[in-house]
């Protein structure tokens, strides 16, 4: 590609990027600016309709009034929605290291170059991906069940005495499972892509000096895909926050493990669908709002600066 | 994991800096940068493979069973009767063929959906890595921010919203939605920096291409391995939305897919309803297929663009 380059008639431009970077001009905006005017009506304007709403309250008798920041006092002190915050943050601690791990050694594992039939590997690995969180659910919810399950099934057969996935003390580990079955293969990709952009160069310099696998993967690969793994965490657990259709689809397999304020994201959904308040609702969506962007937001500063 | 290092060439360590070291053993022809393969490695990853596909696996093999054969037999193999066929045409036909409506809803939602959120996301990337505008740094700021709002947070409020424009219940609620991706945005932001040099936008221009002719021309071939990749990501997420279609629609002649199959699936759970689990876990395999071989048919392109980024140096 630059051989192209009409590089031999500008002559040589050491300092070209500084001069191209001060000339600043709006012509960026004719391209960003359809995303923007989308984004303003489908994120932003609802955001702001979500805060107007938390400040009012809807009563039986009264009316609609103006409450301030009383719905928020109250959902400081709901029980129910912490309970859920609590859930999800044990989740986050636990699904997030698990399936980032995972997608991480495969990753290394495919870039190694190591594997019998890595393109075999890499396809079959992602394919989860491809199925609907309602499908996965639904799947996952046969095999854990009584009815179909391959669970009742392998103790039948084996005699094991595995313990029922969807019991209350498990249920919250078998959505684990499901979520990690499902996003393994789209971390291993991002980890991969990132990977496969690392100059090889790099790998024969540290070869020649002597670094083994483990040297070149933890002072090479492993840096320079930073930025990608604190992607894929921030994702994550902004992901784990917004826990919704997995236990939402198990719900009706397992009604006394998995309440209507399992999760916050279930909560508001009930207490705007079923309970009709919704702006108690937005004022807990957004409470949640903002926990997810300051966790992410912490993540991202500490991701950044590790060895910057 | 420990045949990594069993398995590694037997490199020299390096002398002092006047050594001149040799790279790799002769021996056992490779090309350079290519180490030789492990089986424990592959065994290890093996475990991960199996973990991936024997679920997929055990859908494939329910499918072919009867309601009946689904609670007799063994899930991980095949009951005596063999009844793919049969589910198949019955999820079809079941309920005056209201799956088939479904599918087309659904495929209706992709192609506006995700269609029109990969337009967006490549003129936002290029826009965000070619450009410098006033309000750069803020736009990326409120997008990134933006993504960490719980759907919730946004989707009653959508509802509520859409619902006195007169919007829901029709397919412009999940429509329009479907229309950002933020991590679109971020991929082809990341894909344009790497993908096309400043300098042959520069030449378009002296040439005297216009910013339009300059972007289809010059950007947007560039751009094509990562549009396909952002392409096969909103698909991936309009296809399988569930959460915004189960607010903003009442009306299951406008379900998409997913929607459907856990009505379906609820149904067991109603009073005097007709338990289909045969359908539901034919249905379930009918949806999974068209992404899957999308996703396979894609891969050519999308590998291509990955190749490509790595050749650079």
């Amino acid at each position: 590609m630059t051989t192209l380059l009409p590089a031999a008639a500008a002559g040589r431009r050491p300092d070209e990027p500084r001069v191209r970077r001060e000339r600043r001009s709006w012509t960026g905006w004719g391209f960003i600016g359809p995303f923007v005017l989308v984004f303003a009506l489908v994120f932003l304007a609802p955001l702001a309709y979500s805060v107007h709403l938390s400040l009012f309250r809807t009563q039986l008798i009264g009316g609609t009034r103006f409450v301030g920041i009383e719905n928020y006092q109250q959902a400081l002190q709901d029980s129910r929605f912490w309970d859920g915050v609590a859930r999800v943050g044990l989740f986050l601690a636990v699904q997030v290291p698990i399936m980032l791990g995972i997608a991480l050694l495969v990753a290394l594992a495919l870039d190694s170059g190591r594997l019998y039939g890595k393109h075999f590997f890499r396809i079959s690995i992602f394919l989860p991906y491809a199925v609907p969180a309602v499908v996965a659910s639904l799947m996952w919810g046969f095999m854990y069940g009584t009815r179909f399950g391959l669970v009742g099934d392998i103790n039948d057969a084996f005699g094991a005495g595995l313990p029922d996935p969807l019991s209350s003390d498990l249920v919250l580990a078998s959505i684990g499972n499901i979520v990690t079955w499902e996003f393994v293969g789209y971390n291993m990709l991002i980890f991969y892509s990132a990977l496969r952009v690392v100059p090889h160069s790099l790998y024969e310099a540290a070869e020649i000096d002597g670094a083994g696998q483990w040297r070149v993967i933890s002072a090479i690969k492993l840096p320079a895909i930073r930025g990608a793994l604190v992607i894929a965490t921030i994702f994550s657990i902004i992901g784990s926050f917004q826990l919704f259709n997995e236990p939402a689809i198990l719900q009706k397999l397992a009604p006394n493990a998995i309440t209507t304020d399992y999760t916050p994201n279930l909560y508001t959904y009930s207490l705007s669908f079923s309970g009709q308040q919704h702006n108690y609702s937005a004022t807990v969506a957004i409470v949640m709002g903002v926990i997810t962007m300051v966790v992410a937001y912490v993540v991202q500063l500490r991701g950044m600066r590790k060895g910057a | 994991m420990s045949s990594t290092t069993a398995s590694r060439p037997a490199v020299p360590k390096a002398g002092g800096p006047g050594s001149a070291p040799r790279l790799r053993p002769t021996r056992g022809r490779r090309t350079p940068g290519r180490p030789r393969r492990s089986v424990l490695l592959t065994l290890v990853t093996g475990v991960v493979l199996l973990y991936s596909l024997v679920p997929l696996l055990w859908l494939v093999i329910s499918a072919t069973k009867t309601q009946a054969g689904l609670a007799r037999s063994f899930g991980l193999w095949f009951d005596g009767d063999f009844a793919l066929w049969e589910n198949i045409s019955r999820t079809f036909t079941y309920h005056d063929g209201v799956f088939v409506r479904w599918l087309l809803n659904t495929l209706l939602y992709v192609v506006a959906g995700a269609g029109g959120a990969t337009f967006l996301a490549v003129l936002g990337g290029y826009a965000l890595a070619k450009f410098d505008f006033p309000g750069k740094r803020a736009v990326f700021a409120v997008v990134i921010g933006a993504v960490a709002v719980p759907g919730t947070a946004l989707a009653v409020p959508t509802f509520l919203m859409f619902s006195k424009m007169g919007l829901t219940d029709t397919p412009w609620a999940v429509i329009i939605p479907s229309l950002i991706s933020p991590f679109g945005l971020y991929l082809m932001w990341v894909f344009a920096t790497e993908a096309i040099p400043t300098e042959l936008m520069e030449a378009a221009r002296i040439d005297g291409a216009s910013e339009l002719r300059t972007f289809f021309q010059v950007a947007l071939p560039l751009l094509a391995p990562g549009t396909v990749t952002v392409l096969l990501f909103t698909m991936v997420a309009t296809w399988n939305n569930y959460f915004l279609p189960l607010i903003m629609l009442k009306d299951p002649d406008w379900y998409p897919l997913t929607l459907g199959l856990d009505s379906w699936n609820k149904q067991a759970a109603t009073a005097g309803g007709e338990a289909v689990f045969n359908l539901v876990l034919t249905g379930s395999l009918l949806t999974v297929v068209p992404l899957i071989a999308a996703f396979l048919l894609l891969q050519k392109y999308w590998q291509s663009g990955l190749s490509a980024g790595s050749v650079k140096e």
